[in-house]
């Protein structure tokens, strides 16, 4: 057992010392094995920076809300099906309302009518486009996962009546009120002007796709008379009670709605529930898909690292058989010229790992600072990862080599010109 | 002077061969490199093996070096039977019994003195600092305790060869092995380091020096003469 740690410690020192008496050679060996490094981390910081985006941006969607629509989330065959059903009116949330009420175990909450338009919100001279505009009820304040930053939102009183006031996204605020605050200012829409009575706190965007600062709620009266649209329809959100029962509450509200619409039985519904699991569903293969190519696109990186480096051992190998009969002479075993050549390997590929590490660290570190928003960082998970996968790399490269030289005949070592 | 070198030294037996034979296979021919060579040798001889260029000199050398295993015959080493023994047990016998000097010195270059000497050392599995004593003493009885810390590219021939022979002693080894040791030197660095050989002859260590110059021969105090393969003659020298 010392035999051996003694052997491993001059092993070491030899390889350091091969290392740096070839810095050059040892330079670009070791790229292989950074470019491979960088890759994999970078992978999977975008990866784990995904995962964390895509929590999140489901959470803003509100993971107790499930959505009725004409259509269903996520891509559409049959279009045909779907193309005729009618369109969702306010009126079918109000009829829901009749239901959840009137059932005295019901897993759903409230349902809200939502309307929902793109447009330009101005105040002055300054302007802000593509806002989403959503004209819904007053029950919205129920369903809603944003916070106020100032203000309120419109009370059922003020929705019945189709009052002219709207709660803005921090976005569409900030951008239009520089200096005052915004609540108690008017903004015009399409001419027609609103009264802002509060503010939403940053909720940030989904899948950095869509944001919810952008956004201006109104009352859907008020949404109808300004804008129109009533035949385009609406979509209805419903709350449920316990979010852990979201099936069961699905279940329930299919049930409540082909009771709304008249629907026979045996006829199939003519609209659709959709919730943030759809998402899952969607992107759930998208995710894996890009694993995949991220995986293989790196192994590929490390797959031309390990070939340097076996590459790099095998000519080793050959300048020192020299000294590998000598050492043999003197009386090292297989197993101590296997593991020499072996430690100088490993040592190639880690260090290459750990400038890999450094430089993707560094780099994560950049692109944070250049773009604060991106989910992204440099997790000690991946420092392991990198490092086992380095010390791996160095060891399968190095390994071909490494036996050849530990089974070379002493004889035939020694007399090598 | 010379009847009192004719009584053979008597120790121990440490080599004992009968009937080596060794060939190699080059494609379709083969060649009789060793014919059946027998020879006894005992601890504390001084022996030197001679003959022309290709006449198995080398080939014996590995033989009784323990880097190679023979074709057919017997060979004991201190009893041991080494014909039979696979590589690791080879490497041990080499660690621990054999002393190799070369002809082209053969230390590693970018460990100074003081590490070549050590290497059989750390094989051996001994502590570190019992290591660095050991070698620090042989390569003082060599006469380099001033260029421990050298490398060998800042060392003369004649330097390197005491740091390689230091390197055969460090094991305290039974028998030393040195294969044409001054090949590679001039001639008054051969002579220094024949009157090495000869120090450590007389300090009871066996020693075995094939060469093909009389001169260096004459040092031995006995004179294995090879050709094609077999013992022409084996005697004390006169
Ligand atoms: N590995 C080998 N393969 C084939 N033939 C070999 C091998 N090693 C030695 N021989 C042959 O065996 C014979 C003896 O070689 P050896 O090296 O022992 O000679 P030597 O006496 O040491 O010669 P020199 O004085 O030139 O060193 C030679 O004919 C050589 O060609
Ligand atoms: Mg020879």
């Amino acid at each position: 057992m010392n035999t051996f740690y003694y052997e491993f410690r001059e092993s070491v020192r030899i390889a350091f010392a091969q290392i740096t008496a070839h810095k050059m050679r040892s330079v670009l060996t070791a790229l292989g094995v950074i470019i491979g490094i960088v890759a994999v981390t970078l992978m999977g910081m975008a990866i784990t920076g995904m995962d964390t985006s895509f929590e999140s941006s489901l959470a803003m969607l509100g993971d107790d809300v499930i959505y009725v629509q004409k259509w269903p989330w996520g891509p559409v065959v049959d279009w045909w099906n779907y193309t005729n059903r009618p369109p969702l009116q306010p009126i079918v949330a109000t009829e829901l309302n009749k239901l959840i009420e009137a059932a005295p175990s019901t897993l759903l909450d409230v349902a809200v009518p939502v309307r929902v338009r793109s447009g330009t919100v101005k105040r002055g001279d300054n302007s802000v486009g593509g806002v989403y505009m959503a004209g819904t009820s007053g029950d919205y304040g129920r369903i809603i996962t944003a916070d106020f930053r100032e203000g309120r939102l419109f009370t059922e009183t003020e929705a019945e009546s189709a009052c002219a006031v709207c709660v803005l996204g921090c976005d569409v605020a900030d951008a239009l009120f520089t200096n005052v605050p915004a609540v108690g200012q008017t903004i015009q829409v399409r001419g027609y002007p609103f009264q802002v009575i509060g503010v939403l706190a940053r909720q940030g965007s989904f899948l950095g796709l869509f944001s919810f600062d952008t956004q201006m709620i109104l009352p859907i009266k008020a949404f109808e008379k300004d804008f129109g649209g009533k035949n385009i329809g609406a979509e209805i959100r419903v709350k449920v009670k316990d979010k852990k029962r979201l099936e069961e509450a699905k279940e329930e509200l299919i049930g409540l709605m082909r009771r709304v619409r008249g629907q026979l039985p045996g006829e199939s519904d003519n609209f659709s529930i959709n919730g943030e699991e759809a998402f899952k569903e969607q992107l759930d293969p998208v995710k894996k898909g890009i694993a995949i190519a991220g995986l293989f696109v790196t192994g590929l990186a490390l797959f031309v690292g390990a070939i340097g480096i076996m590459n790099i051992t095998f000519v080793s190998v050959k300048e020192r058989t020299k000294e590998i009969g000598t050492r043999k002479a003197l009386g090292a075993k297989r197993r101590t010229i296997l593991l020499q050549f072996l430690i100088e390997s490993i040592s190639v590929s880690v260090i290459g790992g750990i400038v890999g590490i450094i430089l993707s660290s560094s780099l994560c570190l950049l692109i944070g600072h250049i773009f604060p928003k991106l989910p992204i960082s440099f997790s000690p998970v991946l420092v392991v990862v990198s490092l086992l996968v380095s010390a791996g790399t160095g060891i399968v490269a190095g390994f071909a080599p490494a036996w050849g030289a530990s089974r070379l005949d002493p004889v035939v070592a020694l007399r090598y010109e | 002077m010379s009847t009192l070198r004719t009584t053979r030294p008597i120790g121990p037996l440490v080599i004992d061969i009968d009937g080596v034979v060794k060939l190699y296979q080059m494609g379709t021919e083969t060649i009789h490199a060793l014919r059946g060579i027998s020879l006894k040798i005992h601890r504390n001889e001084y022996l030197a093996i001679m003959g022309p260029s290709g006449s198995g000199k080398s080939t014996l050398m590995n033989m009784l070096g323990c880097l190679d295993t023979p074709t057919a015959g017997r060979y004991e080493f201190n009893g041991k039977n080494v014909a039979a023994m696979v590589d690791d047990e080879l490497a041990d016998i080499r660690n621990r019994e054999i002393g190799f000097v070369f002809q082209t010195f053969n230390l590693l270059p970018r460990s100074d003195a003081l590490r070549n000497v050590e290497l059989p050392l750390i094989y051996a599995g001994i502590p570190s600092d019992q290591r660095r004593e050991r070698a620090q003493q042989v390569l003082e009885e060599v006469g380099l305790g001033n260029r421990m810390h050298h490398k060998p590219n800042e060392l003369s021939g004649g330097q390197r060869q005491r740091v390689a022979i230091a390197r055969a002693l460090v094991n305290k080894p039974s028998i030393i092995l040195a294969d044409e040791p001054t090949g590679n030197l001039d001639s008054q660095t051969g002579i220094e380091i024949m009157a090495l050989f000869e120090e450590l002859y007389k300090l009871g260590n066996t020693i075995i020096v094939v060469t093909h110059e009389e001169d260096i021969a004459r040092h031995a105090r006995r004179v294995v003469r090879l050709r094609d393969g077999l013992i022409e003659s084996d005697g004390s020298v006169s």
